[in-house]
């Protein structure tokens, strides 16, 4: 399985001493990238020893003029036997450094190979024929090279043989190219004449150069620097999962920027809640103390439960980013159909995905032509800027603030279709979560449970609209109090009339709906009422959203009365309202209403009466320890 | 943070965005030294416990070392370990050529072990410098329904956003380890104080490389007896150690592959 690598090629494990640095070799085709590998490795003494020689020989036997893309080549087909090196990932050393090449140049064009690779490498080499000059892939390449963030570029002018070493076409090219590359905000580290085929240049000025004063290709890639991790950035740890494989909760993450500690006090965003850390768990030992950095894999716990879910994002208090539902960004599209106004498109910014809207294309062009003609919509491999719409609201940063957290991709059909980078975001309207402060009650819960008999639940009632959930809450909030409870009804309808009166009938907005229904339900419980719900909650999705707010406070009762019956019933006149068109979007004559799965009651209405139904919930309640016995009952036994 | 730590840090997430995001995940187990750091690395990812199945599609013709290992540390790690047998050799199209048809039995045998526990999703100890093909793999790497890779349409991935919609039939192959090398694996292997089977160190002047079926596997000259001349040797070692092929005449048949190719 494993195949034998030439130790030859393999550096030793860079040390802190000899920065290890991933380089991309970019440009057009044919414009000699093969080649400038074969010498680079050749003039930084990489190769295996005799390779060159056996490939000169065997030119020679078969009369055919040597060419240093042949190694490449050769090395390939070794490779695909079986046999020498990762021609992919070649590795060579400069003085200073270990370089590992990403992606072999010379094969297939595709851009999003191209993207792919360069997304990982530290730098870039550009390169161009002194022949033919800035192509529409060069300016492709260099306009991609900004829009992936990579900001060490060199640019070297090959085949300076064909043009004579000519200093005024260096000039001419070296113009061109750097007013390209300075107008994307990228300033070409150096640029540079070479003769890949006959070493100009490569790691020697030779006197065919003379007039160029600048570093060689070795010595350029001698100073760059790998990227580094973002640790004197604000703290940016987007959640990627909560886990509870035992009795903690750990929030896991990769911290993208900034650092953590023991202690620190965090905001969760974009929902503001404030927490503090409580520990770092990590294994095999566990916790860990002091500060975790930017690139560290993590998982903490909080000081306190609060809910939160994979694509928050955990930030310090005084420096959290904003929460939004508008970006501006710009891209680069890479999808066969054009990105238009108005598409729905699935966003992902670190873990957060949300569904988006394109509100308004501008400046799309083909990043490869000189003059881009602007269009509305953003064909394949061109590039542009968009304002979308979040589903939901995100903790995005303008990528000039933040790299990690300001940049996105852009799903179509479960598949990346594009990229590119958040320019700008509008805030949202809610408070700087610095000045938000969490204020415990001064009770303790067993010390209501004490005076009410029960401790605190969330019962969710859920069904079709007509099937008796109002009924049957109302009637067990009068059971509940007469046995000297405090059960508090929470009427979907009700808080829309209040609460949520700013809220409609799409998704976001029931979901919204919902979300703000189980933050109410779950304080309640949480301070030892008996929340009812009564919600038709049609989507699995938003009760389960419900479930993870309430965590283990929650009940969901599934009244499961038949549609029909509802519809014979129809309470509040909807359903004839419906049949006649008057209520787009009405759960019940559609078929979006989703049955809980996992309820832990289910009563119809239709067959079992109030009382015997208030009798199981009763029963539940005891089985689960949320009701006491009644009080008369331990009287009695005394 | 070092080398390591950073490594390190990217499976992790690796494994972490592969466990959100998929239903249906199994860690394949080979029990070499590269799957046996995958393990550990998803003990890390996870606090200690592996929250998917191991599953080790057996050939039954490993060596016994490779076997006491599995069993002793399945026990060990408390994994949720699976073991399903390749289908005997009589079984696999006889067209084949004795090679790829003895190869064939473990791609079969993936494709029942697929099919019978429904997994979405295989996390594999790949890595990129083994070989060419491996080299163009993806992170997340979608898998038809007939288990083929299509190297020509594979679709972008950046930034650490992995492509991880799985049509219904097909998997995702995930590959928490694909950026490293041989050596990282044993400078990880000996920081961690990871096991490792004993026949990947010298004895008698001869050790096992990688480890396979007992048939096609075979060991290297060498006195390394520990991790640390193993990286000594891999650091040191001039010559490139090969399947046994002389070099010139690889390079003659290359060039005639180039030829075909249409390269001169």
């Amino acid at each position: 399985m494993t195949i034998l690598v030439s130790p030859s090629v393999v550096p030793h494990a860079p040390t802190d001493e000899r920065p290890q640095v991933s380089i991309v070799i970019v440009g057009h085709v044919d414009h000699g990238k093969s080649t400038l590998v074969g010498r680079l490795l050749h003039e930084t003494g990489s190769l295996p020893d005799g390779k060159l020689e056996m490939l000169k020989a065997v030119s020679a036997r078969r009369g055919m003029p040597f060419e240093w893309s042949f190694l490449l080549d050769a090395l390939q087909t070794e490779r695909d036997q079986g046999i020498t090196i990762d021609t992919t990932q070649i590795r060579f050393r400069t003085p200073s450094r270990d370089i590992v090449l990403i992606d072999a140049p010379g094969h297939a064009e595709f851009l999003r190979n191209m993207i792919t690779g360069a997304s990982q490498a530290d730098a870039a080499v550009l390169i161009i024929d002194a022949l033919e000059g800035v192509r529409d892939q060069t300016r492709r390449h260099g306009y991609l090279l900004h829009l992936l963030g990579v900001k060490q570029v060199c640019v070297v002018i090959n085949k300076m043989d064909r043009v004579d070493f000519s200093q005024p076409r260096f000039e001419d090219i070296k113009r061109e190219i750097s007013e390209h590359l300075t107008g994307l905000g990228v300033t070409p580290a150096a640029v540079i004449p070479i003769s890949a085929r006959d070493g100009d240049g490569v790691a020697h000025n030779t006197p065919r150069i003379a007039w160029y004063k600048g570093p060689t290709v070795v010595g350029a890639l001698d100073t760059l620097t790998p990227t580094r991790a973002l640790t004197e950035l604000p703290l940016r740890l987007p959640v990627q999962a909560i886990y509870k494989f035992d009795d903690r909760r750990i929030i896991a993450g990769r911290i993208e920027a900034g650092r953590l500690a023991p202690g620190d006090e965090i905001v969760i965003m974009p929902a503001g809640k404030i927490a503090k850390i409580k520990t770092v768990e990590s294994w095999p030992n566990t916790p860990l103390n002091g500060p975790q950095g930017a690139g560290r894999s993590v998982g903490i716990t909080l000081d306190r439960e609060l809910f939160l879910e994979r694509g928050d994002v955990i930030a310090h208090t005084a420096t959290a980013p904003r929460d939004t539902r508008r970006l501006h960004a710009r891209i680069f599209w890479l999808h066969e159909a054009p990105l238009k106004t108005g598409d729905t498109v699935l966003v992902r910014i670190d873990t957060m995905e949300s569904r988006a809207t394109v509100v308004a294309v501008e400046k799309a062009v083909d990043p490869g032509e000189l003059t881009g003609v602007a269009s509305t919509s953003i064909a394949r491999n061109h590039v542009g800027e968009i304002d979308l719409s979040l589903a939901r609201p995100a903790a995005a940063d303008p990528y000039a603030d933040n790299p990690r957290n300001g940049r996105l991709v852009i799903e179509v059909n479960g598949r990346i279709a594009g990229g590119g980078l958040v320019l700008s975001i509008d805030a949202g309207q809610r408070a700087v979560p610095v000045d938000i402060v969490p204020v415990e009650s001064a009770l303790q819960p067993q010390e209501r449970a004490a005076r009410h008999h029960h401790s605190g639940a969330v019962l969710w009632f859920t069904g079709l609209p007509g099937a008796g959930k109002s009924t049957l809450a109302r009637a067990l909030e009068r059971r509940l109090f007469s046995r000297g409870g405090s059960a508090i009804l929470l009427d979907g309808d009700t808080l829309r009339a209040g609460l949520n009166s700013d809220l409609g009938f799409s998704a976001d907005d029931r979901r919204e709906n919902i979300r703000r229904l189980a933050e109410v339900a779950a304080h309640l419980a949480r301070n030892g009422h008996i929340a009812i719900v009564a919600a038709v909650s049609p989507a699995a999705e938003d009760r389960a959203q419900a479930r993870r707010i309430a965590g283990d406070l929650f009940r969901e009762i599934y009244v499961s009365t038949s549609a029909e019956v509802c519809e014979d019933r129809d309470p509040k006149g909807h359903y004839a309202k419906a049949r006649a068109g008057g209520l787009p979007g009405f759960t019940g004559t559609g078929t979006d209403y989703q049955p809980p799965s996992a309820a832990a009651l289910v009563l119809d209405t239709a067959t079992s009466p109030i009382l015997q139904a208030i009798g199981e919930i009763e029963r539940m309640l005891l089985e689960s320890h949320v009701l006491q016995q009644e009080p008369m009952d331990i009287a009695a036994h005394i | 943070m070092d080398h390591l730590d950073e490594l390190e840090a990217q499976s992790i997430y690796i494994l972490r965005e592969g466990f959100a995001r998929l239903k249906r995940l199994a860690l394949l187990w080979s029990l070499g030294k590269d799957s046996n750091v995958m393990i550990w690395l998803a003990r890390k990812a996870f606090f200690g416990k592996v929250p998917f199945p191991c599953l080790h599609v057996d050939t039954q013709k490993k060596f016994p070392e490779m076997y006491a290992f599995r069993d002793h540390y399945a026990k060990e790690w408390g994994l949720d370990l699976k073991v399903d047998f390749c289908p005997p050799v009589e079984e696999i199209d006889p067209t084949l050529p004795p090679a790829a048809r003895s190869a064939a039995r473990k791609t079969e045998g993936l494709k029942l072990a697929l099919a019978k526990y429904g997994f979405d999703g295989l996390i594999a100890g790949i890595r990129r410098d083994e070989e060419a093909t491996r080299a163009k793999e993806r992170v997340f790497s979608p898998r038809g329904t007939e288990g083929g890779w299509d190297v020509r349409d594979q679709p972008p991935e950046f930034w650490d956003h992995f492509n991880a919609s799985v049509p219904p039939g097909a998997h995702l192959r995930i590959h928490p380890i694909l950026h490293w090398t041989e050596i990282d694996i044993w400078a990880y292997t000996q920081r961690e104080n990871i096991p490792i089977i004993p026949l990947y160190l010298s004895k008698n002047g001869k050790r096992y490389r990688s480890l396979g079926d007992k048939d096609i596997t075979h060991p290297v000259t060498s006195n390394a007896s520990s991790i640390p001349e193993i990286l000594a040797e891999l650091h040191s070692t001039k010559v490139p150690e090969r399947a046994g092929r002389a070099l010139d005449h690889e390079t003659e048949d290359a060039f005639e592959r180039l030829r075909v190719a249409g390269y001169l």
